[in-house]
């Protein structure tokens, strides 16, 4: 028994020594901290605004039965569309990768898609199709749909990742498939697998259109209603900050659950990519069971689309009017971007490679408010803002810098992932070599996760794309994106004018969206 | 913010002229971006600096969409050489920033598609007192007992129903509550305009009495449709013979589709029926405002006759100012409706309406 958790834990590749006084440049330290700080920001906000009626109001609107039931509700939202993702995500990850299942590669593109879809152009089109979905199912249709990608897309680089030779030591010493299955497969995923559920479980609780749509009371529906029914900030605050105590224990659950991963991190030497399992007759039962998952995800909320925009067709569409959209919409989504990935990519470095407490919770920090909804961060920004640089209020880098703000926390993971199995006695021998430590960071740390860069910043670019309460309060006055056209028509009409719109969204976040296959395909 | 502004620039011209003396992907694309962050910056910094702050220039929060007012507000600039910028969202969101905002708002006006939004902003003392000259245009049941906004024109509830199968419509929403339109009536639980109807019915009858007819509304099991759009369509379609939502869903239809494929009917609810309760778009000029006489010039506008007859006809609201009346002949005046009196500043408890909605399962699941 000794011997056979000795070999799981072996870890070729060398440990980093006690001795080291900081693992990075300070200059990645100084932006990774600043990073947190600007994550945190909206805390600032929501402490000033919950405490503006006095302590008693704050122990009174969280003391109450209604919100212990909001808490109960949101979390069982937030836990089932997390399994269920787990499951879609991590059995269809090890079909894709490790079997040989018919069309695997048009599988692997197919499964990355929905996320293209923005929550409420597909719960829109889930309940319009079936009015009987509205409620606790249908958001976790929904949710489940758009979201299971951020599951499947680790897992799946994980198990590409993995060195068979490990697999046959194991089976060398006597352990049964099954055994290597779960005690070696299983545990080389499983920091992708939670790091993914994590993103699931965090982006269940900040949704709003599906949650709206399908008339589901969670806690993004009544901070959204506490401002636009109740004209109650404060209410708003303290659900919010609510909100953030239940995303701590989410990010706190992770590292605990995630593991040390260390079985999963080979160094250099000779490896072997894994064998595909062969499937024998089965492997068409089980490719249809992808195709459901691929039309239930993608292909119908995106048929009812298309639809729609025949309808629309008949009626005419201002073809000038979308593109300038779109180019509006690809501007700021790459500016938003840049900003983004420069705060996540020293964020997650430090993480990956300091593994001092405060360096984790800086990394932390970024997630924490990951679970609010984006109207609270963006009347954060509206608020501090204003009164901070009142010059720069509803123009580009505020808009920008709300976005940043938003989503960094979506190229955090991915980086950091991609950093944490580049080999740390590389940069060690560089910088032995002579090599300042910011050199060390330029040379080597970030082009070898350049995988996990370009996949963070797809990530990053087709959310920044779909986003809408923030857009519309930050705005530059008369900039129309895609998410605020396709908003404006559908407050007035039906879906048929709005439908050019969510199709040209769909399909160009849907580029980032297969590049991201591509990114970690190439691995 | 000059300094930001050179700041970008000088940014940009160095990245600029470096670019050519780099040779590596990985420095070209690290310019492209610095160049792409710098254009961005003097885009959203430098280049709008110049033409928001025009003089005379007004900003209108607009809860009123684009597609129903943007020529309204083009209309004005034309008269009056006043330029609109115009920022649209939700009526309620609008609010909740105009109030987050504070003094420091842009904000000249606030141009809101309901009562409430008004209400709040107005609770948050950001709206300056109106003078008479503008309130007394319109009855006084329609704009803000404290006088800080003015309704400017009203939508009101109907029973959209089948004209071929139902032949004698409902006339109270009591009748509604027969059981012979159990599974037969479609309602927009979502839509700000059927909750305001809940609102006026609290007002009108109660708490009690609003719970007891919601229960026996719900137990007489009623479709929900995501839109009042979507509801006219269950009806167009054969899923429900009656429909709970605002009269002119009717009129947009007809213009879509032409009257003749047309097989539905506005029934109006008349006798002070909280069925037909009067909601308003209406408008507040912020207090913070820098440019109030524009911001009165503009209010102005929208109770003048040219507004007011583009909401009769365009949107197909009612004039809220006597003396205007719709083109269309078939369109009843907003006189003779026999609307509840309700004043519409009673109508701001929403959050409470939404919270009675849910206790009896009408709103969420």
């Amino acid at each position: 028994m000794m011997t056979k958790e000795a070999v799981l834990d072996q870890t070729p590749g060398v440990r980093r020594r006690a001795s080291m006084p900081l693992g990075v440049s300070p200059v990645v330290a100084i932006v990774a901290v600043l990073a947190a700080a600007i994550a945190a920001l909206p805390l600032l906000y929501l402490l000033i605004q919950a405490s503006s009626r006095g302590l008693d109001t704050v122990v009174e609107e969280i003391w109450q039965r209604r919100t212990f039931d909001l808490v109960l509700r949101s979390l069982s939202l937030a836990f089932v569309v997390t399994a269920l993702s787990l499951v879609v995500g991590v059995c269809s990850a090890f079909f894709i990768v490790r079997t040989n299942l018919p069309g695997y590669r048009i599988f692997a593109v197919a499964l990355v898609l929905p996320l293209a879809m923005p929550s409420y152009v597909a719960a829109y089109a889930w309940i319009s199709w079936v009015p009987s979905l509205a409620g606790f199912w249908g958001a976790v249709l929904v949710l489940t749909s758009i979201s299971f990608p951020f599951v499947f897309l680790p897992v799946a680089a994980s198990l590409r990742r993995i060195d068979a030779r490990q697999e046959d030591v194991a089976r060398s010493l006597g352990l049964t498939s099954r055994h290597v299955a779960f005690r070696l497969t299983l545990r080389q995923i499983r920091p992708a697998a939670t790091a993914g559920a994590l993103m699931v479980g965090l982006y269940a609780l900040s949704d709003f259109g599906a949650v709206a749509t399908m008339r589901f009371e969670s806690f993004t529906w009544v901070i959204f209603g506490a401002y636009r029914a109740g004209f109650n900030p404060t209410r708003a605050a303290i659900l919010s900050l609510a909100l953030v105590a239940i995303s701590i224990i989410f990010v706190w659950l992770e590292l605990v659950v995630r593991g040390d991963g260390r079985a999963a991190k080979v160094g250099a030497g000779v490896s072997r990519a894994p064998n595909r399992l062969k499937l024998g007759p089965s492997r068409f039962p089980a490719a249809a069971l992808l195709s459901v998952v691929v039309v239930v995800t993608l292909a119908i909320p995106f048929v009812l689309v298309l639809r729609w925009f025949f309808e629309a067709a008949d009626s005419g569409i201002d073809s000038g009017e979308i593109f300038g959209a779109m180019r509006q919409t690809v501007f700021v989504s790459f500016l938003a971007t840049v900003g983004a990935v420069f705060f996540a990519v020293p964020a997650a470095v430090l993480a990956a490679r300091v593994k001092a407490r405060w360096a984790q919770s800086t990394e932390r920090t970024v997630f924490v408010i990951h679970a609010l909804p984006g109207i609270v961060i963006g009347l954060a920004v509206v608020y501090l803002g204003i009164r901070l640089v009142p010059s720069m209020y509803q123009r580009l880098p505020m808009l920008i810098f709300a976005y940043v703000v938003l989503f960094m926390s979506l190229a955090v993971g991915s980086v950091r992932a991609s950093v944490e199995i580049s080999p740390v006695a590389l940069e060690d021998s560089a910088q032995s070599l002579g090599l300042s430590r910011f050199a060390v960071f330029r040379k080597m740390t970030l082009p070898l996760a350049r995988p996990g860069i370009m996949a963070g910043a797809a990530l990053v670019f087709l959310t920044v794309m779909k986003e809408l309460p923030a857009t519309i309060l930050l705005r530059p006055t008369g900039m129309d994106t895609l998410a605020t056209e396709l908003w404006n028509r559908t407050s007035v009409a039906d879906y048929a004018a709005a439908s050019p719109y969510a199709l040209v969204l769909i399909l160009v976040a849907a580029v980032p969206a297969a590049l991201l296959t591509f990114t970690r395909e190439t691995r | 913010m000059p300094n930001i502004c050179w700041l970008s620039e000088v940014t940009m011209k160095i990245a600029v002229n470096e670019a050519p003396s780099i040779r590596s992907r990985r420095g070209r694309l690290l310019i492209v971006a610095t160049v792409a962050l710098a254009l961005g910056l003097i885009a959203g910094a430098c280049g709008s600096s110049s033409t928001s702050n025009e003089e005379g220039s007004l900003t209108v929060y607009s809860g009123r969409s684009e597609s129903l007012v943007a020529s309204l507000y083009e209309m004005f600039t034309a008269e009056t050489g006043i330029a609109i910028e115009a920022r649209y969202g939700d009526s309620g969101e609008l609010g909740a920033q105009i109030i987050t905002e504070g003094s420091a708002s842009p904000a000249d006006v606030f141009f809101s598609q309901d009562a409430g939004a008004l209400g709040a902003v107005s609770a948050a003392g950001r709206f300056s007192e109106l003078p008479s000259s503008i309130l007394d245009q319109v009855p006084s049941q329609f704009s803000a007992t404290n006088g800080t906004w003015v309704g400017v024109s009203g939508r009101v509830r109907v029973i959209a129903y089948d004209n071929v199968k139902v032949t004698n419509p409902p006339t109270s929403i009591d009748d509604l509550l027969d059981p012979k339109w159990k599974g037969q009536i479609g309602y927009a639980p979502t839509n700000a305009s059927w909750q305001s109807f809940v609102t006026g019915l609290r007002v009108l009858r109660g708490e009690d009495g609003a719970e007891q007819w919601l229960r026996a509304f719900a137990a007489n099991q009623p479709k929900a449709y995501e839109k009042n759009g979507a509801v006219l369509d269950g009806i167009a379609k054969g899923e429900v013979q009656l429909g709970l939502v605002n009269h002119y869903y009717l009129n947009e239809r007809i213009k879509a589709k032409g009257a003749e494929n047309v097989k539905i009917s506005n029934q109006y609810i008349g006798n002070g029926d909280p069925g037909g309760l009067v909601n308003v778009a209406g408008v507040g000029i912020l207090s913070s405002s820098k440019h109030k006489t524009s911001a009165q010039k503009f209010v102005e506008f929208l109770l003048s006759p040219t507004a007011q007859q583009y909401f009769a006809d365009k949107t197909f609201e009612f004039a809220l100012v006597s003396g205007v009346t719709a083109s269309d002949p078939t369109q009843p005046t907003l006189a003779s409706l026999q609307s509840p009196a309700i004043d519409l500043s009673d109508l701001a408890s929403l959050e409470q309406t939404q919270e009675l909605l849910q206790k009896v399962g009408l709103l969420t699941k």
